[in-house]
């Protein structure tokens, strides 16, 4: 168990090391420079720009420079702002984009699991088309078109709830909701198959000939072991939270990470492009790791031998 | 008893050899395909879905020249017009014509959905297979990458090309693609493991059959299932990418139209109530998404031999 977890820690290393590198050298090879906006300077301002972000050393020694402030948690400055880091950045977003996407989290395997499981024990009857039907929608609808219309619906048709921004918990109920449904859908409908398969099995016949009653057949035996599927999607799960919610809160104003990382690809501010790719790179991954070892540690039936699934 | 057996000359013959007789196949054979598609018929819901894809196929290629105006052509004393008999979608801020626009912007939002499904099945099929029918070290090796590619948010990636290329539809294509064809080549090359060790396979080695006439007689044909649902539900995710990028500013660039320009064109003048102009090309991305995720569940459904009855 030890020894899988460190291979898997090695190599969640070297994947965040190569999307640093390959981040990197994509920056590197974009056109157009960053000072563009700011108009013609005399060459001496410019040469002490190019000082100032370490522009002026060959790319091989920037890269070095660079994977050791990493190394130190230090993102590095800002290209357009004076005087804040892309760590400051990183503080007053990341709080937002956690907020944010673990609402939507909650949401979504909650809602996703009920919906799934009624779906399973009323197979081809009315719950079961029901949630289908929501399951649906939410893989056919685009978050940013749900959005859209939450927005137009319950802040300007009916002025309940706020249409933009990221003040009050009030604030934070559409764009949730929005970023929810499509991971709720998708698990809506993997539990109800998985679910379905797993009534099948001869352990809820016994338990069933053994006389316990349905509900503890349902809890006990079939969603303890149809979950599984679910514990598994769940890394990429909130990797798809987290990314798709660049949109979100690009739509409502909300001021996380993904909004930032929206901002420093129009402003061409590189350094916070590069920091927060990395960023949201190490937490993915971080995620995914954590979910591959909760996941052996759930099912011991999985072979602990370092080989992918 | 009234009923009498009738004795004939003929019952005390000895009895004939029809052995061929009886070996006959009194009805036309069914081939997995036929098969599969005499299943996909009695799935209605599927049938929707691939009737719904023909006739958006059929009118991106022939709706743009129906009402005679053009994507591009404005008419200022013409702006934000209602749907009426001459404009059938009404027109948008510039005075272009919506039902021209959207159906042109189906056709580029099609079409990016089908050439990134195309290219991801192309590398994903090349890569996959070779690696698989290589395996051992190389295998190895080749799947490592993938993995640790595909471990970059697929959002993340497109995103980050997009910065680095002109816009355009082709860029376009090329970002969607870039990781894209990761999940095709695990599908493949897992597929093509399994095969291998199949008995069948091994007799036709065993036979001298060549590496060739192996690919062309067991694994193709036998792979083409899962790909081809897997192509079916890698286009409605282009296109939603694609949707997306056009949203936040980097897909296709004005005067040129695809679903996700209109959606992010409309949101400028739905305030003042021209809610008609986000509600089309809203209809038209979640109908696209709907009928090819219903019927990609449907072609699975049928082409899966388990759920053969």
């Amino acid at each position: 168990m030890l020894k899988y977890t460190l291979k898997r820690f090695m190599w969640a290393v070297l994947t965040l090391w190569v999307i640093i590198t390959i981040t990197f050298i994509i920056m590197k090879v974009i056109p157009g420079n960053p000072f563009a906006k700011e108009g013609p300077m005399p060459a001496a301002v410019y040469n002490n720009l190019q000082k100032h972000y370490n522009l002026d050393k060959p790319n091989i020694v920037q890269y070095g420079m660079y994977l050791k402030s990493l190394a130190q948690l230090d993102f590095g400055r800002s290209m357009k702002s004076q005087s804040l880091t892309v760590n400051d950045y990183i503080k007053q977003g990341f709080p937002v984009s956690l907020h944010l996407g673990l609402q939507a989290l909650v949401i979504s395997v909650t809602f996703g699991l009920i919906l799934g499981v009624i779906a399973a024990l009323n197979r081809n009857r009315w719950p079961d088309y029901l949630s289908m039907v929501v399951a649906i929608i939410g893989i056919s609808v685009p978050s940013f078109i749900l959005a859209t219309f939450l927005i137009q619906y319950f802040g300007v048709y009916l002025k309940v709830l706020p249409v933009a921004t990221w003040k009050s918990w009030s604030h934070t109920i559409l764009p949730s909701i929005s970023l929810a449904m499509l991971p709720l859908a998708y698990i809506a409908r993997l539990m109800r198959s998985s679910m379905l398969e797993v009534m099948n099995q001869d352990y809820i016949l016994t338990a069933k000939a053994k006389g316990l009653a349905q509900s503890s057949i349902i809890i006990k035996h079939a969603i303890r072991n149809a979950i599984l599927p679910v514990v598994t999607v769940l890394g990429i799960m909130t990797a798809n939270l987290v990314t798709g919610s660049f949109i979100i809160e690009h739509i409502f104003g909300i001021p996380g990470m993904g909004e930032m990382f929206v901002k420093s690809i129009f402003n061409r501010d590189y350094t916070v492009i590069l920091g927060s790719t990395v960023f949201y790179s190490a937490i993915l991954i971080f995620l995914i790791f954590i979910v591959d070892i909760a996941y052996t540690w759930i099912d011991p039936r999985i072979k602990v031998t370092g080989e992918s699934s | 008893m009234e009923k009498q057996m009738k004795l004939t000359e003929e019952m005390f013959l000895p009895a004939v050899d029809n052995f061929k007789e009886a070996e006959k196949i009194s009805r036309p054979s069914i081939s997995y395909w036929s098969d599969a598609w005499r299943r996909l018929k009695t799935n209605k819901l599927a049938m929707f879905g691939l009737i719904m894809i023909i006739l958006l196929i059929v009118m991106a290629i022939i709706g743009p020249y129906l009402n005679g105006y053009t994507y591009y052509e404005q008419d200022f004393s013409k702006k934000n017009l209602k749907p009426n008999a001459e404009h059938w979608f009404g027109t948008d801020t510039a005075g272009r014509d919506l039902f021209t626009r959207a159906w042109y912007g189906a056709r580029i939002s099609l079409f990016i959905g089908f050439m990134a499904a195309l290219i991801d099945f192309l590398a994903g099929v090349l890569y996959g297979g070779i690696s698989a029918i290589r395996g051992g070290r190389m295998d190895n090796v080749m799947m490592r990458i993938a993995e640790v590619l595909y471990a970059i948010p697929y959002l993340l990636v497109v995103i980050l090309v997009m910065i680095a290329m002109k816009r355009g539809i082709w860029p376009l294509i090329i970002a969607m693609t870039i990781t894209g064809w990761i999940p095709m080549a695990r599908l493949v090359r897992g597929q093509v493991l399994q095969l291998k060790e199949l008995e069948y396979v091994h007799a036709a080695t065993a036979m001298g059959a060549k590496m060739g006439w192996v690919l062309r007689k067991h694994m193709i044909p036998n792979t083409l299932g899962p790909i081809l649902v897997n192509l079916t539900l890698t286009v409605p995710s282009a296109i939603f990418a694609e949707a997306t990028l056009s949203f936040l500013g980097l897909g296709v660039q004005a005067p040129q139209a695809s679903w996700g320009t209109l959606v992010s064109d409309s949101l400028g003048s739905i305030h003042v109530g021209n809610f008609y102009q986000l509600l089309i090309p809203a209809t038209l991305i979640s109908l696209t998404m709907l009928a090819f995720n219903v019927f990609g569940d449907g072609l699975r459904d049928a082409l899966d031999p388990r759920l053969r009855d």
